[in-house]
């Protein structure tokens, strides 16, 4: 007889292995189209638009970019994968097979969470290597890049995971991202820096959360940050134990997944 | 010991609706239980507050003596669930479905997949294997939601009507199949529509309606309580006169067929004998209706009435 513990791990290795079957085997669906589309803005803004902006922050403006695309591409795809998967498994039915098993709800959510991440890094991945055709990407602060792309991932595919359990359609996994998620991305410092912005917007970006996690991963590879990297790591680190407390009170009540 | 234990249990939904009303049902290791009810009656909430798809309003539910509420990991390692609509992933592959399975319950993939070969053997799924799911017919579906109920070997199997929509030569499979798994040790729980299903395979039975369990009792007992049954005779030729027959209800319902209400102290003989004097062949006979079904739509309606 298994320990509780040894349990509990296959159940999570179960089910995190699940979930990067899932987005392997429908590969064209989940890993190319990022790989062309980052493609597409680094030919477009990187070399074409970029040659002509100059320098932004001290950089050519396609090394500036470089990292708040690649970022751009981690936090889309983390929150996509967890929203698309979960939604599904309830569209279907075939969460009952996981609520109906021994998994506390924590290992649910690590489970969807770990794998969301997994594909958002493993596109992030990807679109690094592209970015290598086009710069050449120097790495100032390592434990700053890898860490705040880690923690990125999993914040954003926290926020799937919630809108998941809300979605009652197809449809209202896509308002999200459409409506919230990419206006914060283009808003988030990932083209420009925020000191061009007037006084106003750039005290209103400041309530963007996704542009202390571009400032401070592009902290890691140019070691330049328009706001305080131990600040913009507090935050995201805030924000992911709130997205955590609200999915497991979520779950915990059985929204939308238990009658 | 008790496979499970319902106490007080009841379940009001967010519309108001009270679909369980502080029902109380004992299950002993071991048993075939059938517990029926008409739609509505309350048995699926039943089994999905046992298997933790639906939320209780009040009330306990313990597996095997573990407190469902308090110790919910444990007490869900004993339970299987095969549930009454399909809800496997359509573009899994069937044998994936069953390692994923095993996983949740904690069975690492090299134990899980000795076990599943075996199960899609036994099922006769094994050419499936590697199949998405969604390309099984209906048959093989409901024999995949079997084998995925019984990968992590648990002590109690629920069946939220297995056999719906299944032909006749795959029930009696299914039968065979659940009553040599209960003979290995495993109770179980089985809800039907098909009556002669719950008659054949369990002894021991739960009639819910309302939200109310209604009997519960022993299949035996249960059927001792008809006090008549109902016989449709086929004839060789058609009648040439009318039947002269005393203390037996019969009405002849075409050319060559009779329907024959016998009381249950009296004799069965005395009927062929007295057609038999009277030049009658019978060819064949039948039960009218199932015994079971009879008295479940005499309990049934009595709470109606109620």
């Amino acid at each position: 007889m298994p320990t509780q513990r040894q349990r509990r791990w296959v159940a999570f290795s179960t089910l995190l292995t699940r979930e990067i079957r899932r987005f392997l085997r429908i590969w064209p669906q989940t890993l190319l189209p990022p790989a062309i589309t980052m493609t597409l803005y680094f030919v477009i803004f990187g070399n074409l638009i970029g040659s002509r902006i100059g320098q932004m922050s001290g950089f050519n403006y396609i090394d500036y970019i470089a990292p708040g695309i690649i970022m751009m591409a981690v936090i889309n795809n983390a929150y996509a994968n967890v929203a698309s998967s979960f939604f599904s498994a309830k569209f279907q039915n075939h969460i009952e097979e996981l609520l109906i098993a021994p998994i506390p709800n924590y290992l649910i959510l690590a489970g969807y969470v770990a794998g969301g991440a997994a594909r958002g890094l493993l596109v992030g991945l990807i679109v690094t290597v592209v970015s290598l055709f086009f710069t050449a990407l120097p790495v100032q602060h390592l434990f700053m890049t890898l860490s705040m792309v880690i923690l990125s991932a999993i914040m954003f595919a926290l926020g799937g995971f919630i809108n998941a359990i809300y979605a009652k359609s197809f449809d209202e996994i896509a308002i999200i991202p459409t409506f919230i998620l990419t206006p914060l991305t283009y808003l988030g410092g990932i083209f420009y820096s925020i000191d061009l912005l007037p006084e106003f917007w750039q005290q209103a970006s400041l309530f963007n959360p996704i542009l202390y996690m571009v400032n401070a991963f592009r902290y890691g590879f140019l070691g330049v940050s328009d706001i305080p990297v131990s600040f913009a790591f507090s935050i995201i680190i805030l924000c992911i134990i709130g997205l955590t407390a609200f999915a497991l009170y979520l779950l915990n009540k059985g929204t939308g997944i238990r009658h | 010991m008790k496979a499970l234990s319902i106490q007080n249990l009841t379940k009001v939904y967010d519309n108001g609706f009270k679909a369980l009303n502080g029902i109380n049902l004992d299950v002993e290791q071991g048993d075939f239980f059938a517990l029926l009810g008409p739609n509505g009656a309350g048995k699926s909430t039943t089994i999905g507050i046992i298997t933790s798809l639906v939320t209780k309003t009040s009330g306990d539910v313990t597996v095997f003596d573990i407190d469902l509420e308090t110790n919910p990991e444990q007490a869900k390692t004993y339970l299987g669930l095969v549930p009454q609509e399909f809800n496997f992933n359509g573009f899994e592959q069937v044998k994936h479905i069953l390692i994923t399975q095993a996983g949740y319950y904690g069975m690492p993939a090299h134990k899980a997949e000795p076990r599943a070969d075996e199960l899609l053997k036994q099922l006769g799924l094994w050419e499936k294997r590697s199949t998405p799911s969604r390309a099984l017919s209906g048959g093989m579906k409901r024999r995949l939601m079997i084998a995925r109920a019984l990968i992590h070997e648990p002590k109690l199997l629920i069946l939220d009507e297995p056999t719906a929509g299944v032909d006749i030569e795959l029930r009696r499979s299914m039968w065979q199949f659940l009553e040599k798994i209960n003979a290995q040790g495993t109770t179980i729980i089985l809800t039907t529509h098909y009556l002669e299903e719950a008659e054949n395979l369990c002894p021991n039975i739960a009639i819910i309606d309302q939200g109310r369990i209604v009997e519960n009792t022993d299949m035996k007992s249960l059927l001792n309580r008809l006090d008549k049954e109902t016989f449709i005779l086929d004839l060789k030729s058609p009648l040439t006169a009318k039947l002269k027959l005393d203390n037996i209800d019969i009405t002849q319902t075409g050319p060559t067929t009779l329907e024959v209400e016998i009381k249950k102290e009296d004799a069965i003989n005395d009927l062929f004998l007295t057609l038999t004097e009277q030049g009658i062949t019978v060819t064949s006979m039948k039960n009218k209706a199932n015994r079971l079904e009879e008295l479940f739509l005499s309990l049934v309606e009595k709470t109606v009435e109620k």
